[in-house]
């Protein structure tokens, strides 16, 4: 057993760290958050030329076949730099439900262009009423023809606006919170029938509600076995807890560091404010929280690869309490440890509490977890 | 990163499982784990048994008797111990004082007391704090005085854990008092039975008496249980502190008693129904056992670091901070877990030789007193304070 990096991806950090030090500072990524669709696309072509884009895809759709441990180090270096280019909705959770779900014929189609930074995916499968329960779906398929038509509602689907195609989930057979009967489509965002309510996020992000009015499309759309699409969800959205909490453990790293360094910096009854053993403490307390959600995440990527149903969903569900805890500790005490600075817009320290705020908010909260945790025992 | 364990790891493993499933004794087995206190007897047969089997020293080099094992290796084996109910070795001669020893004894030292400890022949105990030199342990001031080829040592130290079941002591004393304090300490050897030492137990709050005063007055210490140099054992003992640090996560303990809680929590009755039923109560345990979890993977990332050349840093305070606070988070489920039987206090029924019924289920007997006794665990080896002044000082440079 080791956690030791790679070479690899000691050097993928390395360039992921330098990338964010040299070309995302946090002027440029408000630049990028005031650009149409609210990132830069021209950071996105980046990706793609460094091969970030294509690192989780597999080897036959010009993909590199990396693992989930290659990821998450791509993405605790992001993290760090609070990066807003669509990663998350368009590479684990749009590309991972094509490469869990779909046909050979359907990712080699999307794939390659997925790759290259030329289609954007997202997925629309949380709903108004679902809150985090993941067989919850209310939006109907029902068949139409020799296809299907969509009806329903998706809620804070993540950059819905800029995607080319949406991963749209939808029950065909079953009540509501059947495990069974949730069948996959893959929709055009321009499809008649899909209209977009967007706006931005609190912590600088894009999101829309996505409704679907009688959306029909061919049964070449659907992605995977018909009612047979909960299954890809989980596995899918395990894995992209476990990436939060990868791009969690570097915004707290960075959110630990700016702290440290105003506690050295500012200056109160003639002294540095981390001479207080106080402070000193709180930031001892958030620099190990760090530390554990971030060692836990690791862990949790090593193992989920490959790792049956309730291995995986453990090993997730404990990374994203540990994020969820730690996240709210550092991100609460950074804001405070930086007194009434930290409350201001202007200092980056608020945008990553903001950030940590947000990763617990989805998919699953600390409640949430820790519960589907215990009952997976 | 590889985040399983490797053919020869799991092999290795189930060579230990092995030894411990015919080694240790249904009788040790039981008392180790419901935390019945263990005599000297058992406690040396024990490590009798682990010298025989060539274990009793993981962590030291081959050349002084020890295994060879990799860092991933000792910690299975810690992590084994601990599920098989084995007894703890007690780390003062094997763990602490022995690798001081190696690095700046004698060679007369390392003769004499090495193999000693190996053979547990010798019961070492630590003689470092005074009533008046807690967490500021450069404050102490026994002191030793040169008198032609011995030391004549008065003082006293205090908490000195399993004294009185010890013949030698490791000690700081003051052997000078210019220049920095730190800069005046020597790190003598102490044989206790001698007249001059004076053990004379404290009760602590879970009615136990593991610690102790330790009264030194005109105690001899021939010369050549001086270790290193005079005045320069601060640097030993630090050098000690920096020593094994992963072993006081004890993730192996905490897996131990957090399937014992399990256990007691599916039997214990709450409302009808299992405790371990009450959504609540399951929850908190989900709690502790995710907090083992990430505990666990900061451990095995230092472990990584020590295969990769690079020796357990100040972050590992942090396995300190969290290992005992998981330790006692688990105490105290195990106080909820028992309910109204948490109150009964029968000490006698945590000795060896107690025949009677226990009052309520047999699992009850020691939870309390053991919930009030981890209390120390924050306390002891550097409070859980002092560790964050470690880190705020060595990592975060505040």
């Amino acid at each position: 057993m080791s956690f030791t990096f790679t070479e690899d991806q000691r050097l993928l950090a390395e360039s992921a760290d330098r990338f964010v030090e040299n070309e995302y500072d946090f002027s440029a990524r408000r630049e990028a958050m005031a650009l149409d669709g609210g990132f830069s696309r021209e950071t996105w072509n980046t990706f793609a030329e460094l091969g970030w884009l294509a690192l989780p895809l597999p080897g036959d759709c010009d993909g590199l076949g990396g693992s989930t441990v290659d990821v998450a180090v791509l993405l605790e270096s992001l993290g760090r730099g609070l990066v807003v280019e669509p990663y998350q909705s368009a590479i684990v959770l749009g590309a991972g439900c094509v490469t869990t779900a779909g046909s050979t014929e359907q990712r080699r189609r999307i794939l390659p262009a997925v790759a290259a930074g030329e289609h954007l995916l997202a997925l629309a499968h949380v709903e108004p009423r679902s809150r985090y329960a993941l067989a919850h779906v209310e939006t109907a398929a029902s068949r139409d023809g020799s296809g299907w038509r969509l009806e329903g509602a998706k809620a804070v689907v993540h950059n819905a606006e800029t995607a080319d195609t949406l991963v749209v989930s939808a029950r065909s057979a079953g009540a509501t919170t059947d495990r069974d009967g949730i069948t996959l489509f893959l929709v055009d965002r321009d499809a008649a029938g899909v209209s977009l309510r967007s706006y931005p996020t609190v912590d600088g992000l894009q999101a829309s509600e996505v409704t679907l009015d009688g959306v029909t499309v061919g049964d070449e759309a659907v992605l995977g076995e018909v009612e047979d699409g909960l299954s890809a969800i989980e596995a899918v959205v395990d894995r992209a807890c476990v990436l939060l909490c990868a791009e969690a453990a570097g915004a707290m790293d960075a959110a630990v560091r700016l702290t440290t360094a105003y506690l050295k910096e500012r200056r109160q009854f003639g002294v540095p404010i981390g001479s207080f053993q106080s402070l000193q403490h709180r930031a001892v307390d958030m620099l190990g929280a760090q530390q554990f959600a971030r060692a836990l995440m690791y862990r949790a990527a090593g193992v989920i690869d490959g790792a049956d149903p309730l291995e995986r969903a453990r090993a997730a569900s404990a990374a994203k309490v540990e994020a969820g805890r730690a996240g709210r500790l550092v991100g609460q005490e950074a804001v405070q440890l930086h007194g009434g600075m930290g409350m201001t817009d202007e200092m980056a320290i608020g945008h990553y509490f903001k950030r940590l705020s947000t990763i617990d908010a989805q998919f699953g909260n600390t409640d949430h977890h820790v519960r589907r945790f215990a009952a997976l025992a | 990163m590889e985040l399983v364990l490797t053919p020869d790891e799991q092999a290795f493993r189930d060579e230990v499982r092995g030894f411990l499933e015919s080694a240790v004794s249904d009788e040790i087995r039981r008392k180790t784990m419901t935390g019945y206190r263990l005599s000297r007897e058992e406690h040396v047969a024990w490590q009798k048994q682990l010298y025989e089997r060539g274990w009793i020293a993981p962590g030291w080099p081959v050349e002084y008797g020890g295994t060879g094992w990799t860092p991933m290796q000792k910690h299975l084996f810690e992590e084994e111990c601990a599920l098989a109910g084995a007894p703890p070795v007690i780390a003062f001669g094997v763990v602490m004082v022995a690798p001081v020893l190696m690095a700046f004894g004698s060679s007369w030292q390392k003769e004499y007391y090495l193999p000693r400890i190996l053979r547990s022949d010798d019961w070492w105990c630590q003689g470092y704090s005074e009533p008046g030199s807690g967490s500021d342990l450069a404050s102490l001031q026994t002191r030793a005085e040169l008198n032609g080829d011995h030391y004549l040592v008065n003082g006293q130290k205090t908490w000195t854990s399993l004294a009185q079941h010890a013949n030698r002591m490791f000690c700081l004393v003051r052997t000078s008092s210019e220049g920095k304090r730190q800069e005046g300490i020597s790190f003598l050897l102490i044989d206790m039975d001698q007249p001059g030492v004076t053990v004379r137990p404290i009760r602590t709050i879970d009615g136990s008496t593991e610690i102790n005063d330790v009264f030194l007055e005109d105690v001899r210490v021939p010369v050549h249980d001086l270790v290193g140099e005079e005045n320069r054992g601060w640097t030993y003992a630090k050098y000690l502190l920096g020593h094994e640090r992963t072993g006081i996560a004890a993730v192996g303990r905490s897996k131990s008693q957090l399937r014992r809680l399990r256990q007691i929590s599916s039997v214990e009755m709450s409302d009808g129904r299992p405790l371990l039923e009450d959504e609540r109560f399951r929850e908190k345990i989900a709690g502790l056992e995710i907090d083992l979890l990430a505990l666990e993977a900061l451990v095995l990332r230092v472990l990584s670091d020590e295969t990769a050349g690079k020796g357990p840093g100040p972050e590992a305070s942090f396995l300190k901070i969290r290992g005992t606070r998981l330790q006692q988070g688990i105490t105290e489920l195990l106080f909820e877990a028992v309910g109204n039987y948490a109150h009964p206090y029968i000490p006698e029924a945590m000795q060896t030789g107690w025949n009677e019924d226990p009052v309520g289920p047999e699992h009850a007997a020691a939870i309390a007193p053991h919930y009030f006794n981890w209390r120390k665990a924050s306390i002891y080896g550097g409070s859980n304070e002092i560790q964050k002044n470690i880190i705020a000082k060595a990592v975060l440079g505040l």
